[in-house]
């Protein structure tokens, strides 16, 4: 109901900021058959090979194409944040008994890559795996779906979800790209079977698998979507340096990597290869976060965090970030491109997107004189990452100069960062907010307090932006989730609890015979391959 | 002399399980927590019960002296254990990554020693002329630069190189094969790093076959021989070289059991899947087991290396065996 309401509405044409600069050629093109396609995972892989459990996209690049979902963001619209359409099922479902009841018909003659026949109580299985995991199995999603109270197959083409209460983020959450659909009869074997092992429904079969170097596969005969995929098959190859994957696209070693590459490998790969390379760019459902630690001084008084925020320049400085590093959009707590993102107009009320930088930082100075520091000295946590987390410090830093404020950056490995973070031994961190599917209402649970949610680091209390939330949670009729969740963001933004700075943008070089595949918000969407081809 | 490979067996058993002992209290001073690594990495939260379960699954929650008994006596039947990060066998995680670490190992020791030992021995020679300055020179350029910064260099040399000339840029393979496998291929990937490594390796090694051999050019036995009228030739490759090889056989032997787990950064600027990487990733998760075997594999190579070369030295000065 919710992607019907909002395609009504016509919302679909909201996705602003998204640029999908290769699509339209793609589109006008007849896919041709065959070849294998060479891609670089930017990482040395993920502790297991099971998607419920993890969470890094290193995953999702190495077994998607192995694997079938129910629902998913349209590979052929995917820089739309509302277009949702069916894998496995037949047709998206329109909720019953007031939203409460989700009826998905699921495809017959579907098979996993072992031959047996994949059923509703396979995906249903799957899903009670994600939703209720057994004691000693890990799911790291299963908190996005507190609103679901059972979910059955009661035949093998049926299976029914039931909610406790409906809400706008149930139908986005369904599309995780990590819900990979498994095989109940491996399932009830082991639980812990696909932590080690592939064995999907997906459009490509598992050929080889070399721990930290390459996974390969070949095409699935049997797979259900017509005509797909239209690969022979892929070999995927871990290669965590950014210089090795610049420099094995150029020499077509590889050709391309899905997550972003920065705007200076985009121009060098440009001017090198010229019309034989193609690039995809669009907004990215990531950006960093400034959290000051409220359990410390004087990170307390609202008004220093406030001057914080009003020191920053955020539109002059995306601008100019965007030239050297992977970012690009100003934008609040919502995605840019949802149709639940605040305009332009309604940002520049808020504290650290003031359009009037001098009167915003003038208003810092003051706030910082009042609250007796304007001395104010201290340290910025921050993640030893060049791209972007390094930059956007450095860049912060020197705003903060600018109203007088003394910070420093202390940049640690990942570990020590989340360690640091966790354990509220810090002034100010930089945190990074990365979602997969564009999901709002769920997107924004992140911002709630670390009581609520134990991922929040800044360690506040606000009961009133807890009630805004709630209320926000439950509500189905679009445009009053829309103002409550300006409501919830002012509150953020009022309470100077923690301010986004930047979205991320992504860069997707590659080499110009690769076709079909479309950029989408996120690094972890649109990952199967079952419509990219080759053109040569 | 089997007496004495005998006796240099009987060495290697204490100086493994002393190796296992500090190794494995060593691994425990370092901060930090595998179970935390695991379930938090990605930054999200954990119950503290989750924790005590990861730590029970691994067997970490039970006292240190158990774990160490464990080890050893686990050791001592090679059975090192599954990756508790990965869940994968210790010897299927290592086995991946040791053909190519061996490899590079083996072809830049190959490169080094044929440009060491000829070049070491003519700087000698040819004492304080043009040819010693030249590879003086050219030693302590290989000494001076980074092994790692000449892989970067030499591939964009080779890719600017091959567009230039032939107008498609090329760099060796970035996906290991093996060489029974693709005999070109795996060649194509291996010998640049090997080059890069060796250069480092050769001008180390060069500089050492230098010394010694400008050392043992000063001693009595070559003035006898030049006094009996040998040919030069026979002085400097049977008398000469063959006792200044000592000291850089020992090098040689140090050098390639370091460059078994020692190539971290040279790995990663050519994508070698190797035995130094999975040292880092190890490290960084708090893998005990996977950091544990790695550092067994590297302490036996090194006292398996030390072995041959003390072999190598009783073959090379028969007074040392019977000492």
């Amino acid at each position: 109901m919710e992607t019907m309401a909002i395609s009504r509405l016509g919302i679909n044409a909201l996705v602003a900021g998204v640029l999908a600069l290769g699509a339209p050629t793609a589109m006008a093109e007849t896919p041709k058959r065959g070849g294998i396609l060479t891609y670089m995972i930017p990482a040395d892989g993920g502790p297991s090979l099971d998607g419920h459990r993890e969470t890094t996209f290193a995953v999702v690049h190495a077994t998607a194409p192995f694997y079938s979902v129910l629902i998913r963001v349209n590979p052929e619209n995917p820089s739309s944040t509302t277009d949702f359409v069916c894998d496995l099922c037949t047709e998206m479902p329109t909720p019953t008994d007031n939203g409460l009841t989700y009826t998905f018909k699921i495809r017959k003659g579907v098979k996993f890559h072992d031959g047996s026949p994949l059923t509703a109580q396979d995906v249903a299985a799957s899903w009670n795996k994600i939703v209720y995991p057994k004691p000693g199995v890990a799911s790291a999603r299963e908190n996005n779906f507190v609103m679901v109270d059972t979910i059955t197959a009661p035949d093998d083409e049926t299976v029914v979800i039931k909610l406790k209460y409906a809400t706008l983020s149930f139908l986005p959450g369904l599309a995780d790209p990590f819900a990979y659909i498994y095989s109940k009869k491996k399932l009830d074997e082991d639980m812990h079977w696909y932590e080690k092992n592939i064995m999907g429904s997906g459009p490509f079969k598992l050929v080889d698998y070399q721990i930290g170097q390459s996974i390969k596969g070949e095409r699935n005969p049997d797979y259900y979507h017509p005509g797909q995929p239209y690969l022979d098959g892929f070999v995927a190859i871990f290669a965590p340096k950014q210089a090795v994957r610049t420099d094995a696209i150029r020499a077509d070693r590889a050709a391309l990597e899905f997550r972003s590459l920065p705007p200076s490998a985009r121009e060098q790969l440009v001017k090198e290869l010229g019309d034989k390379i193609s690039v995809q760019e669009s907004d990215w459902n990531c950006g960093n976060v400034v959290t000051p630690n409220h359990k410390r001084k004087p990170f307390d008084d609202v008004r220093v965090r406030k001057a914080l925020f009003l020191a920053i320049d955020q539109w002059k400085g995306a601008q100019a970030l965007s030239k050297i590093a992977i970012v690009k959009t100003v934008g609040g707590i919502v995605f840019p491109g949802s149709p639940l993102a605040a305009t332009k107009e309604e940002l520049q009320q808020m504290a650290g997107y003031w359009p009037d930088v001098e009167k915003s930082r003038a208003e810092a100075r003051r706030l910082l004189k009042e609250a007796g520091q304007e001395n104010l000295t201290f340290e910025l946590l921050n993640r030893n990452v060049d791209q972007p987390y390094k930059i956007i410090g450095t860049w912060l830093i020197d705003e903060w100069s600018k109203v007088g404020i003394k910070a420093t950056q202390k940049v640690v490995p990942t570990g020590p960062w989340f360690d640091g973070m966790r354990s509220g031994e810090f002034d100010v961190a930089l945190e990074a907010n990365c979602q997969n599917v564009v999901n709002p209402i769920a997107d924004v649970g992140r911002w709630l307090p670390h009581a609520v949610y134990r991922e929040n680091y800044g360690f506040f209390d606000d009961p009133e932006e807890v009630e805004i939330y709630d209320k926000m949670l439950k509500e189905t009729d679009i445009s009053k989730a829309r103002i409550l969740m300006r409501q919830y963001e002012t509150r953020i933004n009022d309470q100077a609890h923690q301010l986004m700075v930047t979205y991320w943008y992504r860069i997707v070089p590659m080499q110009s015979y690769v076709k079909g595949w479309k950029i989408s918000p996120s690094h972890y969407l649109n990952q199967d391959l079952a419509n990219i081809w080759l053109d040569k | 002399m089997y007496r004495y490979i005998f006796k240099r067996v009987l060495l290697v058993i204490p100086t493994l399980l002393g190796a296992a002992a500090l190794v494995f209290v060593l691994m425990r001073l370092v901060p930090g927590d595998v179970c935390v690594v695991r379930l938090g990495s990605s930054g999200g939260t954990f119950d503290p019960k989750a924790i005590a379960q990861c730590h029970a699954e691994l067997g970490i929650d039970r006292p240190v002296v158990i774990q160490f008994i464990d080890f050893v006596w686990a050791f001592l039947r090679l059975d090192f254990g599954t990756s508790m990060w990965s869940g994968a066998p210790v010897t299927t995680e290592i086995w991946a990554r040791l053909p190519i670490s061996l490899e590079i190992a083996i072809l830049a020791t190959v490169i080094a020693i044929a440009i060491a030992i000829p070049l070491g021995a003519l700087s000698a020679v040819k004492q304080n002329t043009w040819i010693d300055i030249l590879v003086r020179v050219f030693a302590v350029g290989g000494i001076a630069t980074p092994s790692f910064w000449l892989g970067i260099v030499s591939l964009l040399i080779v890719l600017n190189f091959t567009s230039a000339v032939f107008g498609t840029p090329w760099m060796p393979p970035i996906e290991y094969v093996p060489i029974w496998q693709d005999p070109i291929r795996n060649l194509a990937m291996a010998f640049l790093p090997a080059v890069t490594v060796g250069y480092r390796y050769a001008a180390v090694s060069m500089r050492m076959t230098r010394s010694a051999m400008l050392e043992v050019m000063q001693e009595d036995y070559i003035r006898t021989a030049r006094a009996k009228g040998l040919i030069n030739k026979l002085i400097i490759n049977r008398h000469a070289l063959k006792n200044a090889l000592l000291p850089v056989v020992t090098l040689i032997g140090i050098e390639f059991a370091f460059l078994i787990g020692g190539l971290v950064v040279t790995e990663q600027v050519f994508n070698l899947n190797g035995v130094g990487r999975l040292f880092v990733q190890a490290v960084q998760n708090q893998d005990y087991t996977l950091s544990q075997a790695l550092v067994m594999l590297t302490v036996t190579v090194f006292v398996v290396c030390n072995f041959f070369v003390d072999l190598l030295y009783a073959w090379l000065d028969p007074r040392i065996r019977f000492s």
